[in-house]
């Protein structure tokens, strides 16, 4: 009957509980809100690259090899020679091996030399594999798929040139050998959508006349000659790996970095990326902490409420003395009333965020290639909502106790 | 005559904060089924004596027993439990929770008294039955208690002061927000109730022409005495 009378109590306020409702739900939507998208930031971030148990390249460090081999970074300190990944890839443990070659651009767009099998090796967001929305892979030594956004921002079609520049940001281009898109890939949300994928004897060619980063003066070898030539790579700038078993990752991992004719660095992609997430991870806290902020706002606001209210309510908590009830009950009521407040509050957010999914998830698929699991309330988030009405008991205390001091100092008479 | 069924002896009280501002009830009872009103104009210390009676406020000194009990001995929750179990209250106005239904009002002293409410076999319908004695209309039991009129919520006040037979019904001017003709028929439903529940009742009011229906008229500065000491 006490709760029966709280709830008709703040029923009888309902434009300022529901003002203080809404306060309290919109803020709690948005720390929940602002917490799925970190944790969808992290997993798609996770799932930038899966189903690869190793990435090699030349020795540096683990983050960095990550950054140029999977997300297009920074640059490759040094190559593999194509005589150590010959003898990584004859290594019985290995499954499968993509070579990838990296340095040349077009654009602002990287181009990445690599095999046909990379299109069935390469998964991401947990084992999915690359798509090719138009075209088809590349057949042609001067064939090239590109990514999503690389046909997105140049407004490329299948069957159009491009012409490929040697190294980055760069203006000297490999004009003699132009390239035909032969696929444009599906959007996936990795950076394989900025990159242009040619084949690992694609690159070669295009530096036959090239010597040390500077074209040969005067030689321009025909395109139908270095179809000709043994395009055989000297070098590739990293590779990623499938093992036989699983078991066998770290004695392979092993033997990479101790391989002796070469310093060469094998990760486990899952570590480096935990690493790389630590670095990137602690702006993401920051939003955390600031919408926790907007929490507090929320519920300070309802103390505020509760104590503008205390002197209109003298009257009734007065009526209950009178009644018998004890101070600790008015005290008692003030919190209760308080903790519906703040749950109604909670659960008004959480609605609220399920919708806001609903609309925002494809949205935020397709443009940032963030996938938001609509999800069940996971632990965490109830133990956020409760905390959230464990927050509002707390902000509670301080108004109840004012109002357990004015009823005992009333009584039953109110003077008014 | 037997037990009275409150008694104060030798009471004195003053109040925190304004020194040399003291009343003081040297003996005054009120017997089982008696009916009393007190007359005093307003300041006379009339709020003062009921909230001491009704144990929200502790005298300095003396006794006051309720039904037999010193409720000065009790403690603040005590007294609170046994105000609930033993005294219903009617005050001038705003009786009743305005967001509550009349039936969870008149109910509301139940939840604080256990004893009272084991006197009511089915709360329910004793609270039904005596709204219907005060002349409520069946459709207001459900009704939020402001949609009532000013006579209405009275008469509610009423039916929740004597659920449950508590022995003191102490009422504060219950008839001041009323026109005469609605005073008359107010005080007679709850003449006839007292006298069905034997109640004792305990009425404060500045208005004597009321007297001719209690069995005893007391005027407030015969049996309490304000001093005002020079600051």
């Amino acid at each position: 009957m006490i709760l029966r009378l709280a709830l008709a109590s703040l029923f009888a306020r309902a434009l300022t509980v529901g003002m203080t409702i809404l306060a309290i739900a919109l803020s709690v939507m948005l720390f929940l809100g602002v917490e799925k998208v970190r944790t969808g930031a992290k997993a798609s971030f996770a799932d930038t690259i899966s189903g690869t148990d190793l990435i090699v390249g030349a020795r540096s460090g683990s983050v960095q090899l990550l950054l140029y081999s999977v997300f297009r970074i920074g640059n490759a300190t040094n190559n593999v020679t194509w005589q150590s990944y010959q003898d990584i890839a004859a290594r019985p443990e290995i499954d499968w091996i993509v070579p990838i070659s990296l340095g040349d651009s077009h654009r602002q767009f990287r181009v990445m030399g690599t095999t046909r099998e990379f299109f069935d090796r390469y998964k991401y967001r947990q084992g999915r594999s690359l798509a090719i929305a138009q075209g088809a892979v590349m057949d042609d030594l001067f064939d090239t798929v590109i990514g999503a956004d690389v046909a997105a921002t140049l407004g490329y079609r299948v069957g159009d040139p491009i012409v490929v520049a040697h190294g980055l940001a760069s203006f000297t281009e490999h004009k003699d050998q132009p390239f035909r898109i032969s696929g444009i890939l599906a959007k996936t949300g990795t950076p394989v959508d900025r990159t242009v994928i040619v084949s690992l004897q694609a690159i070669e060619a295009i530096h036959v006349d090239w010597r040390s980063g500077a074209q040969i003066p005067g030689q321009s070898t025909p395109v139908d000659v270095i179809r000709q030539m043994d395009l055989t790579p000297k070098a590739v700038t990293a590779a990623l790996i499938g093992v036989q078993s699983p078991l066998q990752t770290f004695r392979l991992q092993r033997a990479i970095n101790e391989y002796p004719q070469e310093p060469l660095l094998a990760v486990l992609p899952g570590v480096a990326l935990q690493e790389l997430w630590a670095i990137v991870g602690i702006a993401e806290t920051a939003l955390l902490a600031v919408s926790a902020m907007v929490v507090v706002t929320a519920l300070i606001g309802m103390m505020a409420t509760i104590f503008s209210s205390l002197n209109e309510r003298r009257r009734e908590m007065a009526i209950f003395r009178a009644m018998g009830a004890r101070p600790g009950t008015i005290f008692g009521l003030l919190v209760i009333e308080a903790m519906l407040t703040a749950a109604m509050g909670a659960v008004l957010g959480l609605a609220l965020l399920y919708a806001g999914l609903f609309v925002a998830q494809p949205v935020l698929d397709s443009a940032f290639g963030l996938w938001l699991p609509i999800d069940a309330p996971s632990l965490r988030e109830g133990l956020v909502l409760a905390g959230v009405v464990a927050a509002g008991a707390l902000v509670s205390l301080v108004p109840a106790f004012r109002a357990y001091r004015l009823s005992l100092a009333d009584g039953m008479m109110v003077k008014s | 005559m037997t037990q009275p069924v409150l008694k104060l002896s030798g009471v004195t009280f003053r109040w925190p904060g304004r020194a040399g501002f003291a009343l003081s009830v040297p003996d005054f009872s009120v017997a089982a089924g008696e009916s009393v009103l007190l007359l005093g104009d307003s300041g006379a210390g009339k709020s003062t004596l009921l909230s001491l009676i009704c144990g929200t406020l502790l005298p300095e000194s003396g006794t006051i027993l309720v039904n037999g009990t010193d409720i000065t001995g009790l403690s603040g929750a005590g007294r609170d439990r046994f105000r609930a179990e033993q005294i219903g209250v009617i005050f001038q106005q705003f009786n009743l929770l305005p967001f509550g239904s009349v039936v969870d009002n008149i109910l509301l002293p139940l939840r604080f008294a256990p004893q009272r409410r084991g006197r009511v076999a089915d709360a329910r319908a004793d609270a039904a039955a005596i709204c219907t004695a005060l002349g409520l209309p069946g459709d207001v039991f459900t009704a939020k208690a402001h949609t009532l009129s000013v006579g209405q919520q009275q008469r509610v006040a009423v039916a929740r002061a004597l659920i449950g037979q508590p022995p003191l019904i102490v009422a504060d001017e219950p008839t001041s927000a009323l026109d005469a003709n609605s005073q008359a028929a107010f005080l007679d439903l709850l003449f006839q109730q007292k006298a069905a529940q034997n109640t004792a009742l305990l009425m404060v009011s500045h208005d004597p022409r009321l007297g001719d229906r209690f069995d005893r008229v007391v005027g407030i500065t015969d049996i309490a005495r304000i001093t005002r000491a020079a600051a």
